[in-house]
């Protein structure tokens, strides 16, 4: 894994020099500790510049990297996991190859297949190449976005980094944060693609191409979510469809252990990450090293079920304890490296685990993640269910009841409370067949968390971000089964734009730390969208084929365990009895008008009613960590412009050592 | 003065501002989207800590709770039947 960076020419006037393209690779050494190199072409159209993250052909895989007669260049960060059979091919059409690198095969792709080489990559990637002879660039981003890619229009240059603070220094003035990016995060948790945070900088969108010719930019789409028309399913039968799904997954495991480094596992506990360290035990010969996170706060710690999956299969495993301290004395430096505002705490703890991963002498990790987006297993997904399932008889007084398997809590406020469950969850019931149904309640109970925003910010806004979004979903979207809507909604908001980023790809490699994820091979998620829902919840047993594929892999008690969700402490984490004094100065009256984004008296009552312990609702514990993580933002990407692009990384540290 | 201290609560922890135009006795807090599941478990929290009731399983109905008229009536008749 690495970082990438560059600038191209956006008129005939603009000339790219090399200085330029090198003052952008500071930014991005977190992510490339172990070299680095800058191409600019001789016509000055175009400047590439690498970080690099060693893992394959440690020796002969320096980028920016070229062809045989050095007019295709390429800087790339990312994994080609197919890479060996990729060659195989290419070799036999003739190319030659001057190293072992995974990075080669993308440039011999592109002059065999051209645009359509991306079609031919299995892994996950963000990729600048560029075509002297047509004197063209594109950017691409992989599939569902594990690695990021972004760009802005500087005068007439277009720059593009893997992270946001790389193009700081090629920027005249401080970026400004954008009202509309605020609105996506407080209703969706992060900004939508290819928005960012930032005002005039975008992501280029999972699963699509940006290209630059004759100084124009056009964005295509080369790979989506697709689900059958209702009932066009695959016709095998399920212990059929259990070995297949199980075979893919395997294979999708065994092509990302291909490395020339140690490769270690994470390990939540839960149904995912226990099936992927059982598949890497079965399918590799090496002894897997395995990461786990604990937390103090016992509902949170999943402690007795790593230790059960670490003793079933005689794994290594080293641990961290997350302590509510160490989430609050981080979190500016979570935020450094997130560039975002995020409404959960829960990126911190996972910095801290690469952090773990990286001093053990790792740098590549594969996890679970994804399996729950493409094999249905997010409680909302039952909730959806359940809601639909309601909505045909909206009178139905049991229907509801429902909700209380998956909400215990429900169940404690006694049977009396129908009434508010009713009320709560019944939003939207009379069209459940409108787009984004099964994730209103989400969307609205995050919304409430505006009514912290300024009146500035409020005037500020022009579109409601939820009719925006239903608004430009796929046209086929439409015919989709509803539990297939949900999942793709989920891919398309919070897995691409926040789980992958936030709280993926930006807190693996502030610490340099490498994640691969084989449950987000294309080839897994296009063979799981051609199943027949009901077999993902089956009634409301969640990832079910799933489970069927992975039954004699692992013990009961993990197959059968209710899913817990990955969580951190929110609030607790910062109304501790000495919280740092960060807290206090960003949530401050003068720096809440100052900054401007927050309505100042109301950010006050909320921070009293935190500290006096009584804020338990989950919109209280977003609000908090959205207006402070904002707050953070504007500090570091905008009040302190100056320094962050000269100090980069130590711009995080005078904030949390006073 | 039992309602003043129901609507500050209100206002200072549910709506977050001393605005005290922004609550009527009547209002439903349901239907104004003040709270949501886990509030009305604030609520209970509030009135049980500061007059000294207990709320039974049966009693968290909005008729009790979803307004400050609602909680007013409650907590009198509760505190009577305690008294």
């Amino acid at each position: 894994m690495c970082g990438i960076t560059g600038i191209a020419a956006l008129s005939t006037q603009a000339n790219i020099n090399e200085t330029d393209v090198r003052s952008m690779l500071p930014p991005l050494r977190h992510r490339g500790p172990d070299g680095s190199g800058v191409y600019v072409d001789p016509s000055r159209r175009i400047g590439l510049g690498h970080t690099r993250l060693s893992i394959i052909d440690l020796a002969g895989g320096a980028q920016p990297m070229h062809n045989e007669d050095q007019t295709v260049w390429v800087t790339f960060n990312g994994e080609i996991f197919n890479y060996l059979e990729l060659r195989e091919t290419l070799l036999k059409a003739d190319h030659s190859f001057h190293s072992h690198s995974d990075t080669e095969v993308i440039v011999h792709a592109y002059e065999q297949y051209g645009d359509a080489f991306v079609q031919h990559l299995n892994g996950q990637f963000a990729i600048a190449l560029w075509d002297g002879n047509r004197q063209r660039l594109l950017l691409v981003r992989d599939r569902v976005g594990i690695l990021p890619l972004f760009y802005t229009r500087q005068g007439d240059r277009l720059l593009f980094a893997s992270e946001i603070k790389a193009l700081l220094p090629q920027l005249s003035t401080a970026p400004s944060i954008s009202p509309t990016a605020l609105d996506q995060i407080f209703t969706f948790w992060a900004p939508r693609s290819p928005n960012t945070l930032f005002e005039n900088i975008f992501q280029v969108t999972p699963g699509h191409m940006l290209t630059l010719e004759n100084g124009r930019l056009h964005e295509s789409s080369y790979w989506d979510w697709h689900f059958p028309e209702q009932d066009d399913y695959r016709r095998d039968s399920d212990t059929e469809l259990a070995e297949q799904l199980y075979q893919l997954l395997a294979d999708a495991t065994r092509i990302r252990l291909r490395a020339d480094v140690p490769v270690g596992a994470y390990l939540s506990g839960g149904l995912d990450s226990s099936a992927l360290v059982a598949l890497i035990c079965k399918h590799s010969n090496t002894q897997l090293k395995t990461f786990s996170i604990g937390f103090e706060e016992q509902s949170l710690d999943e402690s007795v079920f790593q230790q059960q999956m670490v003793a079933h299969l005689g794994v290594e495993n080293s641990r961290i304890i997350s302590l509510n301290r160490d989430i609050a004395e981080d979190f500016p430096a979570t935020i450094f490296h997130a560039e975002t505002a995020i409404l959960r705490t829960a990126p911190a703890p996972m910095r801290q685990l690469s952090g773990l991963v990286r001093a053990s002498g790792y740098k590549v990790v594969l996890t679970g993640e994804g399996a729950d987006e493409a094999l249905g297993g997010y409680d909302l997904f039952k909730e959806a269910k359940i809601r639909q399932f309601w909505g045909r008889h909206p009178q139905s007084e049991w229907r509801p009841l429902l909700l209380k398997t998956l909400y215990p809590y429900l169940e404690t406020s006694g049977t009396q409370a129908k009434a508010y469950l009713r009320k709560y969850y019944s939003i939207g019931l009379d069209n459940p067949g409108q787009p984004g149904f099964s994730h209103l309640t989400r969307w609205f109970t995050t919304a409430q968390c505006k009514v912290f925003f300024s009146q500035d910010l409020n005037a500020a806004l022009r579109e409601d971000a939820i009719d925006r979004l239903t608004g430009q979903l796929p046209p086929a979207f439409g015919q989709w089964h509803a539990f297939n809507k949900a999942q793709y909604l989920e891919a398309k908001t919070l897995m691409g734009d926040y789980l992958l980023c936030s709280q993926g790809d930006r807190m693996l490699m502030s610490n340099s730390v490498e994640g691969r994820f084989p449950f987000l091979d294309h080839r897994v998620i296009e063979f799981a969208n051609r199943l027949d829902p009901r077999l993902k919840m089956r009634a409301l047993n969640e990832k079910y084929l799933f489970k069927q594929a992975m039954k004699n892999q692992l013990p009961r008690q993990i197959i059968e365990r209710h899913k817990q969700p990955y969580r951190a402490p929110d609030i607790p984490a910062f109304c501790s009895a000495h919280p740092p004094a960060y807290v206090d100065e960003m949530l401050s009256e003068e720096k809440l008008k100052h900054y401007g984004y927050f309505d100042a008296k109301k950010v006050g009552f909320l921070l009293k009613k935190a500290r006096c312990g009584n804020a338990i609702a989950y919109k209280d514990n977003m609000a908090l960590v959205g207006v402070l993580s904002t707050q953070l933002c504007h500090y570091f990407f905008i009040e302190q412009f100056s320094r962050t692009i000269r100090a980069t990384d130590g711009a995080c540290s005078s904030l949390t050592s006073h | 003065m039992m309602k003043k201290t129901i609507q500050h609560y209100i206002l200072g922890n549910l709506l977050f501002t001393e605005d005290e135009s922004a609550l009527q006795d009547g209002d439903s807090f349901l239907d104004s989207g003040i709270i949501d599941s886990t509030g009305v478990l604030e609520i209970i929290l509030f009135i049980e800590e500061t007059f000294g009731i207990k709320v039974n399983d049966d009693e968290m109905i909005p008729a009790n709770l979803d307004s400050v008229d609602n909680l007013a009536a409650f907590i009198n008749r509760k505190q009577a039947i305690a008294a």
